[in-house]
């Protein structure tokens, strides 16, 4: 197909994403902080969806945190990477999709970079070998977690039980949308949309029925920052930044956020409790916050399966009021159960932030 | 061109990062940092290109080179495909390189870096990991996980991870020749040299201020001095 003008141009952002047939590299932050998205990512695709995505315990981090807090040097995150190139070709897998946006960066970046300098892969292959007795294929294609979950938007669509709309007026909710900064600001052509105009994450809300919320500050870092954050002393600057973002989306009155970074959520979801503490302030109705969510929990919450499965209580913003927008039926009482409904207490409330 | 450009130029993110800056200043506009610290990766380029030693040198020792969060917001926008963040992974780099990042405080915080990332990934196989994330040094978690560090095994298995358990899954035990295989990686490719030299350099900085190294790993994680930010008188 030959396109002109605009059509054109996005072509050039397009993605052909393999159907099938993925490795699976999970996420550090991610399991720490939303273990149910890691769970329900295989869960919709794999189980429900019938899809090959393979995982296997042998891999670990991609190091893309500590590269990006400058503790380690580039050889030794290169050959990390390598190292899961290698357990994937192990495997018999071409397609390598990483659970993580920072990890997503940095396998883009360290291909882009043997491509750019060819000597530093044969060097990481040296160092691959000496190390690891290990070889490996680079990968045929490198996608994000969400990147599968756009593709299969319409299945997911096909089985919805509920939909981003809501349930008493029928009015579409109001979605903003959060796309990780190492999705596409390094290499704009490697995102659906690239970094100007994502459509990964709007156009899962659209399909499941959303309106998505365009505002000034929408391609706003959420302030993660690496030693930014991870550094007590530096918080502040983490802060800011999703302060910034939320005055900006305030006054388009947001149902929800979804994100596809490991960082974002749990930043906008917790400094959102930390702002209410210093300043008094909420950004949800009624003294709640705006509920952010991964896009496995919202498909999650789309194919009906339960909140609390999906771990939407370890959330410190609570979600109850886009449930009920959204007609989804749910236990307050099973909310804080533990394994096999033990009793394990509640956590205690903030003291401005409104909570179930 | 001095020795100090020389030693950048070797590093690839210099060469991907910085082809012709013609000095416009859209990194700084569209930078996150640069709105809060007195940033300005448009300066920190400029001087880069300069090739001036002593100006590299100065940027080398000071704070402003520690105030970038790579989130690569800069690439995207450069007119001319440079990548302000890119140069400064380079100036971190060679700065830990010579010892210098002591000399700043937010230098300072490479080393209670250092150890707590090195830490995870060579005994957990992730650079974050709820069995080594304190609530106490992260209130800003909340009440809610609180509440589920407390309770891990009980809220991890609820949500069905495999927390440090066999086989594959959320949070499972990373099988140990596999932690020996990152440490292989680290010991070939540089990383436990880096880390040594980072120790080095930061006990020597702690006895210099009067420390202990404990006291010393506590305070560059915590401290933070006036001055740092725009809002600043």
């Amino acid at each position: 197909m030959i396109y002109q003008g605009k059509q054109k141009i996005w072509s050039d952002y397009q993605k052909e994403i393999p159907s099938d047939h993925w490795f699976y590299v999970r996420s550090c932050i991610r399991q720490s902080f939303f273990p149910g998205s890691e769970k329900w990512f295989l869960g919709i695709c794999r189980d429900m969806l019938g899809h090959d995505i393979h995982e296997t315990e042998h891999h670990t981090t991609c190091g893309g945190i500590a590269y990006h807090c400058d503790v380690i040097p580039q050889e030794t995150a290169m050959t990390i990477v390598a190292r899961q190139f290698s357990l994937m070709t192990e495997a018999g897998y071409k397609n390598l999709v990483a659970s993580c946006i920072t990890s997503f960066g940095n396998y883009i970046e360290t291909l882009e970079t043997w491509r750019e300098f060819p000597e530093l892969e044969a060097k990481v292959r040296e160092n691959l070998w000496k190390a690891c007795k290990r070889e490996f294929e680079r990968p045929e294609y490198v996608a994000h977690a969400s990147d599968l979950i756009y593709k299969y938007r319409g299945e997911i669509a096909e089985r919805a039980k509920y939909r981003l709309v809501n349930h008493e007026t029928g009015e579409p909710l109001r979605v903003v949308e959060h796309i990780g900064c190492h999705y596409s600001k390094m290499f704009p052509h490697k995102g659906v949309g690239g970094a100007e105009y994502p459509c990964v994450l709007s156009g899962m809300a659209e399909a499941w029925g959303g309106q998505i919320i365009d505002y000034p500050e929408r391609r706003h870092c959420c302030g993660f920052g690496f030693r930014q954050y991870l550094v007590k002393a530096n918080r502040g600057y983490s802060m800011s930044n999703t302060h910034k973002k939320f005055e900006s989306m305030e006054p388009y009155h947001p149902d929800v956020i979804i994100t596809n970074c490991p960082g974002c959520p749990y930043f906008l979801d917790r400094w959102q409790y930390v702002i209410s503490e210093q300043t008094g302030k909420t950004y949800g109705q009624n003294g709640f916050g705006i509920p952010v969510l991964t896009y496995e929990e919202l498909a999650g919450l789309v194919l009906g399966i339960d909140p609390w499965d999906l771990g939407l209580q370890i959330h410190q913003v609570a979600v109850e009021p886009l449930l009920d927008k959204m007609g989804i039926e749910y236990d307050p009482k099973a909310k804080y159960l533990g394994l096999n409904e033990k009793d394990i207490m509640k956590p205690g409330l903030p003291t401005v932030l409104r909570c179930c | 061109m001095g020795k100090l450009f020389d030693e950048l130029s070797k590093d690839p993110r210099l060469k991907e990062g910085l082809k012709t800056c013609i000095n416009c200043g859209t990194c700084t506009a569209i930078c996150p940092a640069a709105e809060f610290y007195r940033y300005d990766p448009r300066k920190i380029v400029d001087t880069v290109q300069r090739k001036n030693d002593e100006e590299i040198e100065a940027l080398l020792r000071s704070e402003t080179i520690w105030y970038c969060g790579e989130c690569m917001s800069c690439m995207t926008r450069c007119p001319r495909k440079n990548g302000a963040g890119l140069v400064i992974m380079a100036l971190r780099h060679l700065s830990i390189r010579l010892g210098y990042f002591t000399e700043s405080e937010k230098g300072r915080q490479v080393w209670p870096l250092t150890k707590a990332l090195n830490t995870n990934v060579l005994e957990y196989g992730y650079c974050v990991h709820p069995a080594t994330f304190a609530y106490e040094d992260h209130p800003e978690s909340g009440p809610v996980f609180q509440w589920a560090l407390a309770h891990k095994e009980d809220v991890y298995g609820r949500l069905g991870a495999n927390y440090q358990g066999k086989g594959p899954g959320v949070l499972r035990r990373i099988p140990q020749e596999d932690l020996d295989e990152l440490k292989a990686i680290y010991d070939v490719t540089g990383g436990t040299e880096r880390i040594a030299l980072v120790e080095k350099y930061s006990r020597a900085k702690a006895e210099e201020m009067g420390m202990s190294f404990e006291e010393y790993t506590k305070y560059t994680f915590e401290h933070c001095s006036a001055g740092h930010f725009n809002s600043e008188a």
